[in-house]
């Protein structure tokens, strides 16, 4: 077991939120069409209110913190409050399109010690790129940025999340993201937005086309492994839990609002009316979520994908129930191992409308 | 010997992990590390974190400890995590 497992491992046992992300705005200067915030910035934490929730993170042992949005570098004191979690020793990732990332802005974050910076890039060509972004010039100036980060030695992180209007650009994108020396990850998942709106669920990419990325080697690896379906449900399987959401991980909105995950809108409770460790420790949301293990989903622990199955227990609450299944991540093991899952199963073997004769 | 600021790190129960932010390398460090870490303030020497904390909490004679500790401390500065000098070290 690696030190990051054990890690994770005694932080669950232990209720400690070892992982927290937060919003510090939604505000944002592209306005990426798969995006699931609405770009509202009224109610925003005060610079005191956001630095006195990171204290209270650090108190409840919080290791690793990321800042994010909307575009956190919109706020002026975005600097002020990634100084001050580094004053905190907390491990600080920063998530950016990094349009406003100069050489100077560079050199503060290298000076600060973030742990690395996660950059979406949606294609190696600004037509495709811009289009998704809304904001032209965009591609030019984030892979500037990269270039000035990366003279400065701090790490970076490209994300290439695919939809519609990019699905052929994930090889470009990585073959970009080497060229640079940059990490890569590719992301098929399109996520409702935070309001319930599902209507960007149709810029996803088909079932056909998630198919060829997972039998992409240079993604996924050994595909004959990767897609090789694991057909062992065991108590070890069932006694588990989906995800770390609520666990060990906690979001937190620009408006202190807190919830177990970015993707997961059970409101847990407002750090504007309670403590962190009060919510953490104390809401009925969380502590639910905490007692749901994998032999109490309905439908999911009886499927033979549970064992490798990313569900997310958030995007499942969006559909409808936290024991639910997640009808993508269903998606996922099907286009991965070409089995449908128990829910999709039941879905298709549903039986056609039966006519009753009645005899007198 | 002193904290590096080029460090993250959480004390977690009675242990410690720590990050460095030059290399990711982690580290978690024991209740005794712990120890050790905590009272690494920039002005306190190492030989009186040994006598009045690891000597009074943990079972553990003067001599030993001392030899763990060094080593200890040794492997933490070659990692850069922590800062040691002959001098207090502002923090």
């Amino acid at each position: 077991m690696s030190l990051l497992e054990e890690m994770n491992q005694k932080a669950t046992a232990q209720g400690i939120p070892l992982s927290a992300h937060l919003d510090i705005t939604w505000r944002c200067n592209e306005r990426c069409v798969h995006c699931y915030l609405d770009h509202d910035g009224k109610d925003e934490m005060s610079t005191a209110e956001i630095k006195d929730v990171i204290r209270q993170l650090a108190e409840c042992g919080t290791f690793f913190l990321s800042i994010s949005g909307g575009e956190p570098l919109l706020r002026r004191d975005c600097f002020e409050i990634l100084e001050y979690a580094r004053e905190l020793r907390f491990n600080v990732k920063l998530k950016t399109n990094a349009v406003m990332i100069g050489a100077k802005e560079a050199a503060r974050l290298k000076q600060l010690g973030i742990e690395q910076v996660q950059i979406s890039i949606y294609s190696d060509r600004p037509e495709i790129h811009d289009a998704i972004t809304k904001l032209p010039g965009s591609l030019r100036r984030s892979l500037e940025a990269i270039r000035h980060l990366k003279a400065q030695g701090v790490k970076v992180s490209i994300t290439n999340v695919l939809m519609k209007q990019n699905v052929t650009s994930g090889k470009a994108v990585q073959q970009l993201a080497k060229e640079l020396d940059v990490a890569f990850v590719i992301d098929p998942t399109i996520t409702p937005m935070l309001n319930g709106d599902r209507s960007i669920l149709n810029l996803g990419i088909s079932a056909k086309e998630l198919e060829e990325v997972f039998r992409t080697e240079e993604f996924v690896g050994n595909v004959g492994e990767y897609c090789a379906p694991v057909s062992t449900v065991d108590d070890n399987v069932l006694d588990g839990y989906s995800c770390s959401a609520g666990h060990t991980l906690a979001y937190i909105a620009p408006n202190g609002d807190v919830f177990p995950c970015v993707q997961f809108p059970m409101p847990c409770g407002s750090l504007r009316e309670k403590t962190f460790r009060e919510i953490w420790w104390r809401s009925e949301a969380l502590t639910e979520l905490r007692t749901i293990q994998v032999r109490d989903l309905p439908t999911c622990s009886q499927c033979g994908h549970a064992a490798y199955c990313t569900r997310c227990p958030g995007l499942a609450y969006m559909e409808g129930s936290m024991r639910g299944p997640s009808s993508s991540d269903c998606a996922k093991s099907e286009a991965r191992t070409g089995i449908p899952s128990a829910w999709q199963t039941s879905q298709r073997t549903a039986p056609s409308n039966l006519i009753q004769i009645m005899l007198a | 010997m002193t904290k590096s600021t080029a460090i993250a790190a959480r004390v977690l129960g009675d242990e410690t992990i720590i990050m460095s932010t030059v290399d990711s390398t982690i580290f978690m460090l024991n209740p005794t590390g712990t120890v050790i870490w905590e009272a690494a303030d920039g002005n306190t020497s190492l030989s009186r974190i040994v006598e009045e904390r690891v000597c009074a909490e943990f079972d553990v004679d003067l001599e030993q400890a001392s030899a763990d500790a060094k080593e200890f401390v040794d492997e933490l500065a070659v990692h850069g995590i922590l800062v040691v000098s002959d001098k207090p070290v502002s923090q």
